[in-house]
């Protein structure tokens, strides 16, 4: 299973965490500090896989952004790899070309979708268009809400 | 609506905090944002809720804290709009986690949503529940998840299935009754569904072996043809990655299919075909291909035998093993590692590729390498395989080293076909990587040298070849010191050149040379300056030319701010000045050390090898720091910490040791051997005829604890309790006997060093309950300090535990504490507690002593504390 999701750019600075094994607060800065150390200081050319703590980090680098995802011993390293891949293609094809002020400033979204991709640290669905389709179908819903609440607000200020 | 509340939306604080430009200015801004949405939280602002959490979830992401915002997560929850109960869900996932009880609270509003009416609704319920539920949570909603695992949308199925994964990793004891549901599953046709209908399904079967029978007996042939299908699928847009249909269904079905098959052959025949078409037709020129064809691998190694599969998939590694794609080459390592157990004949064939791995510059496939290589040599290739790496061993990383070397080490140790290699791949180890040798490993290259009497003249002379060129080598100083100290004789007279030596001169003084240097070198440990000074007093004996150069370098370590050093070097000394008639026998070469009783105690008992896992002070495998049990014993027992041990029989072994006729007294010894001190051996041994008042006088009481103590490594470390340090130049008790017995001889007996109590104890502090007193010294030459012994005697009948002492003095003094002898503290009548204290006076002579004391205790867990001052210290300290 994925035990935790951590996206973080090249200087450290954290731009999603998602735990799916139970982490203290303070165990999820100290694990952030290490393993941010460990990866961001891994040359290019290297492999993307790291041993720790008796589990492995596999991480991708998308531009300036550090993609990790932590997983057991025996789990397939390479098919979390394409994970990573899965995932990083769909923040593309929502944001269209996303970059990192994207994942700023709507880090909520960010998050929407990956709770649309993994689920208790399993994967949940293969199809990118299934996955889009959900999130839009929600932001929609969203979307609607707010429209009523704004006009009811009109309604509100013309009646008063 | 409140016009006062924060009116900052999301998008600007969080520009406001990219703006800062320092941490203080961040911080700031944080402060003040927090403080707003305290405040909103306060006045229960409903409209800002939603925008209020979701900026506490950024400032939870840059690290502060949250916890204040965890109930408006709630509220959001409980609100009927979806943007609300969206948010909020999130903000749950985010601020809480299982631990938290605020969570149990959620329970309620999860069970709710989870019956709505709005599959979205239900979706984010199952997500949060799946992603943070506790054991509690996941007994209470199991049977709503149960349901949903029927629901008509697909996606809430999906969901609801990796729902049940945490459910009963969990509660595994909810297993069953997801398992008719979870096999229904298997039939879909939807891939999200059926990917996390086939990882429920993994999960199943490990949790319960019902469970496994079950989806074997029922579900394989189904899964072996969803496999086909999907395998032989063709070109599927919505799930191509790199022209495989969804790898991740591949992926998952495999591995599903590895379970059914481990451990049951008609099971695995049903699944030979597929894996044989999947190890073949895929493509292995993308990531997704490899990761199909790995899984593929390890599910061919862990089902039931078939020859012609397991061929195919060591080839398939051996393909990877030769990718230059360094993620390829570590799984494929990864999965040789497991292949091992299965083929071995098969992987050695890759051995020259694994070589070159543990050579690579990436760490992970170093490691893996490294392990792999580890397993695969044995007898027949230890030699060119051990060449290799040591070869390597020169050019490695710093921070490889460690690994390296103690794999290497290992390995000599393990496999190695004779003496004379072991001991000549042991030093190339010692001169390239010492300071990475384990304590026990080159201890053991003693023990071995010293059992193989004919190349103790080829060592010590490969030793004093080795360190001319790697001096700073901690551990081969140590041991090429040991081996001079030993065969210092055999090193100049070339004794025992074997054919393949060339033959070297060294000259007496070179090999004090060697030594002198290996004492001064201000790198030098106290472990390697304490086997350098008896590797001294050894060669004094052993070249009488140099007998006045060594005792010079001996006379200086007298001032050694060690007090170890101090102490042996004075010992030393005497004996060198005084006791020439005794000296050669005292020094003689160490007797063989018995190999089957160290590594017997080394895999015995760790425990044992003392100088590995306790303090400091007893980190010396010569013994030097052994304490006063028997102060004689340590300094001839030049052997490791583990040569028979002083309490064991410490009479025998000075006798064995000293090799002197001593009939009369060890017979009288023999009796009581045990009781047996080391002094008293050697008052036996010289037959002195000083009056025996002196050394019985004062005894440490700690020597009457090796009788009951059966155990050596127990009454070790009783003996190595500071107070009971003979070491203590200043405490009469322990050298004191050591220094009169020998002065015994000589017919003007010198002054002590230090003239010790002429200062009269004190009762410190004295309550109901506790009372301590203090012995003063002083040390020589520095009338500033002093040296106090405390002892702590407990007046009542309870035993107090987690005694701890503590004092505070004013400015114009300095003080030192040093470890309590222990921190129980018996009750009455049963001994007492002892620790030192160095009180340096700045004022000396004009101030005296002033101390404030606390002792905080326990008696049956009830904490104690009590404080005093003490000023009755005598005058002139």
């Amino acid at each position: 299973m994925i035990h935790f999701v951590i996206l973080n750019n090249r200087q450290g600075k954290v731009r999603l965490t998602k735990w799916y094994s139970t982490y203290s607060q303070k165990e999820r800065s100290k694990v952030i500090r290490e393993l941010t150390g460990i990866i961001l200081s891994r040359g290019p050319k290297l492999c993307n896989f790291v041993e720790w703590r008796g589990l492995k980090v596999v991480y991708k680098r998308y531009a300036g952004l550090y993609f990790s995802m932590c997983i057991d011993q025996d789990d397939n390293e390479l098919e979390t790899l394409d994970i990573i891949h899965h995932y990083v293609e769909m923040l593309d094809r929502y944001f269209l070309n996303v970059c990192e002020l994207d994942l700023i400033y709507n880090f909520h979204k960010a998050y929407y979708i990956l709770d649309e991709l993994l689920l208790a640290g399993e994967l949940q669905e293969s199809s990118r268009r299934t996955i889009a389709r959900l999130v839009a179908a929600q932001d929609s819903l969203v979307e609607t809400a707010r429209e009523q609440a704004s006009l009811l607000g009109e309604l509100v200020k013309q009646t008063m | 609506m409140n016009p006062f509340s924060s009116g900052t939306r999301l998008r600007d604080m969080i520009r406001a905090i990219r703006a800062c430009k320092t941490a203080a200015e961040e911080r700031g801004v944080v402060r003040k944002e927090c403080a707003a949405i305290r405040a909103a939280i306060n006045e229960n602002d409903n409209d800002y809720r939603h925008r209020n959490l979701a900026k506490l979830m950024f400032i939870h992401m840059l690290g502060y804290p949250t916890h204040f915002g965890q109930m408006e997560c709630l509220k959001l929850i409980a609100s009927s709009e979806f943007p609300e109960k969206r948010i909020g869900y999130l903000g749950l996932m985010l601020l809480l986690d299982e631990r938290q009880e605020v969570l149990m609270l959620v329970t309620n509003s999860l069970k709710q949503d989870l019956n709505h009416s709005n599959q979205y609704i239900v979706g984010l319920a199952l997500c949060a529940l799946g992603n943070i539920c506790s054991a509690e949570m996941a007994r209470d909603l199991a049977p709503e998840v149960e349901r949903l695992l029927q629901f008509r949308d697909p996606n809430t199925r999906k969901k609801a299935a990796l729902c049940a994964i945490r459910i009963i990793r969990k509660v595994p004891d909810l297993a069953e009754n997801f398992i008719n549901p979870a096999a229904a599953l298997l039939k879909e046709k939807h891939h999200g569904v059926l990917i996390t209908g086939v990882q429920l399904c993994t999960d199943l079967c490990k949790a319960s072996a019902d469970a496994l029978e079950y989806f074997r007996e029922k579900c394989t042939e189904g899964l072996v043809k969803t496999l086909k299908d999907v395998a032989n699928s063709p070109y599927a847009p919505e799930y191509d990655i790199a022209g495989i249909t969804d790898p991740f269904l591949h992926i998952r079905l495999l591995k599903l299919l590895r379970v059914l098959g481990q451990g049951d052959a008609d099971a695995s025949d049903l699944m030979n075909d597929i894996l044989a078409q999947v190890a073949t037709k895929t493509e292995s020129n993308k990531n997704a291909g490899n990761a199909i064809l790995y899984e593929c691998v390890e599910t061919i190694m862990s089902i039931e035998d078939n020859g012609g599969l397991r061929v195919l998939a060591i080839n398939i590694l051996g393909r990877f093993l030769s990718n230059r794609d360094n993620n390829i080459r570590y799984v494929a390592l990864n999965m040789l590692m497991k292949a091992i157990t299965v083929d071995a004949q098969a992987v050695q064939r890759h051995r020259a590729t694994i070589l070159e791995c543990v050579k690579d510059s990436d760490a992970s496939i170093r490691k893996r390498a490294l392990e792999l290589v580890y397993l695969l040599i044995n007898e027949s290739n230890v030699k060119p395989l051990t060449k290799e790496l040591i070869d390597y061993l020169e050019v490695s990383d710093q921070e490889f080293k460690g690994d390296l070397t103690a794999k290497i080490c290992s390995l000599i140790a393990k496999f190695s076909p004779e003496k004379i290699w072991y001991i000549d791949q042991m030093l190339k180890v010692l001169s390239e990587a010492g300071n990475f040798v384990k304590d026990e490993v080159w201890h053991a290259l003693i023990v071995v040298i010293s059992n193989a009497s004919d190349l103790h003249g080829y060592t010590v002379r490969a030793l004093y070849r080795a360190l001319q060129t790697s001096v700073e080598q901690e551990s081969l100083v140590r041991v090429a010191v040991w081996c001079i100290g030993e065969y210092g004789d055999m090193l100049i007279k070339n004794v025992g050149m074997l054919d393949i030596e060339d033959p070297i001169t060294v000259t007496e003084s070179d090999a004090v040379d060697i030594i002198e240097l290996a004492i001064k070198r201000h790198t030098s440990d106290l472990t390697t300056k304490a086997m350098s000074l008896i590797a001294l007093l050894k060669l004094s004996s052993r070249f009488p030319s140099c007998s006045e150069r060594i005792q010079d370098i001996i006379v200086q370590n007298r001032g050694n701010l060690v007090l170890e050093l101090q102490q042996r070097s004075i010992e030393f000394n005497s004996i060198i000045q005084k006791h020439q008639n005794i000296r050669s026998a005292l020094v003689e070469r160490m007797p063989v050390l018995d190999e089957a009783t160290f590594i017997g105690r080394r895999a015995g008992s760790m425990p044992a090898t003392v100088s590995t896992s306790s303090g400091a002070s007893l980190n010396l495998p010569n013994g030097v720091a052994k304490p006063s049990a028997a102060p004689l014993v340590d300094l001839l027992d030049l052997s490791l910490d583990d040569a028979p041990a002083p309490s064991s029989s410490g009479g025998d072994f000075l006798q064995d040791l000293l090799g002197v006729d001593l009939s009369p007294a060890s017979n009288q010894s023999g009796t009581n051997q045990a009781s047996k001190t080391g002094t008293d051996v050697l008052l036996d041994l010289l037959s002195i005829e000083t009056p025996p008042v002196q050394s019985s006088s004062s005894p440490p009481d700690v020597l009457s604890s090796i009788q009951d103590n059966k155990s050596p490594v127990a009454s070790l470390e009783e003996l190595a309790l500071p107070s009971s340090l003979s070491g203590q130049a200043t405490t009469p008790v322990g050298a004191a006997p050591m220094m009169d017995l020998l002065d015994g001889f000589v017919s003007n007996p010198p002054k002590p060093e230090n003239n010790g109590s002429v200062y009269p104890s004190v009762v410190a502090f004295e309550s109901a309950a506790l009372r301590i007193t203090f012995d003063f010294s002083k040390p020589p030459g520095n009338p500033q300090t002093t040296s106090i012994q405390a002892t702590f005697t407990n007046l009542s009948p309870n035993v107090y535990t987690d005694f701890i002492f503590q004092a505070a003095v004013p400015k114009f003094l300095q003080l030192h504490l040093d470890p309590a002898s222990s921190n129980t503290l018996p009750a009455i009548g049963n001994g007492s507690i002892t620790q030192n204290l160095r009180v340096t006076n700045s004022q000396h002579g004009k101030k005296s002593l002033v101390m404030r004391i606390r002792i905080a205790y326990k008696i049956n867990d009830k904490d104690v504390l009590e404080e005093g001052q003490i000023s009755n210290f005598p005058r002139g300290l």
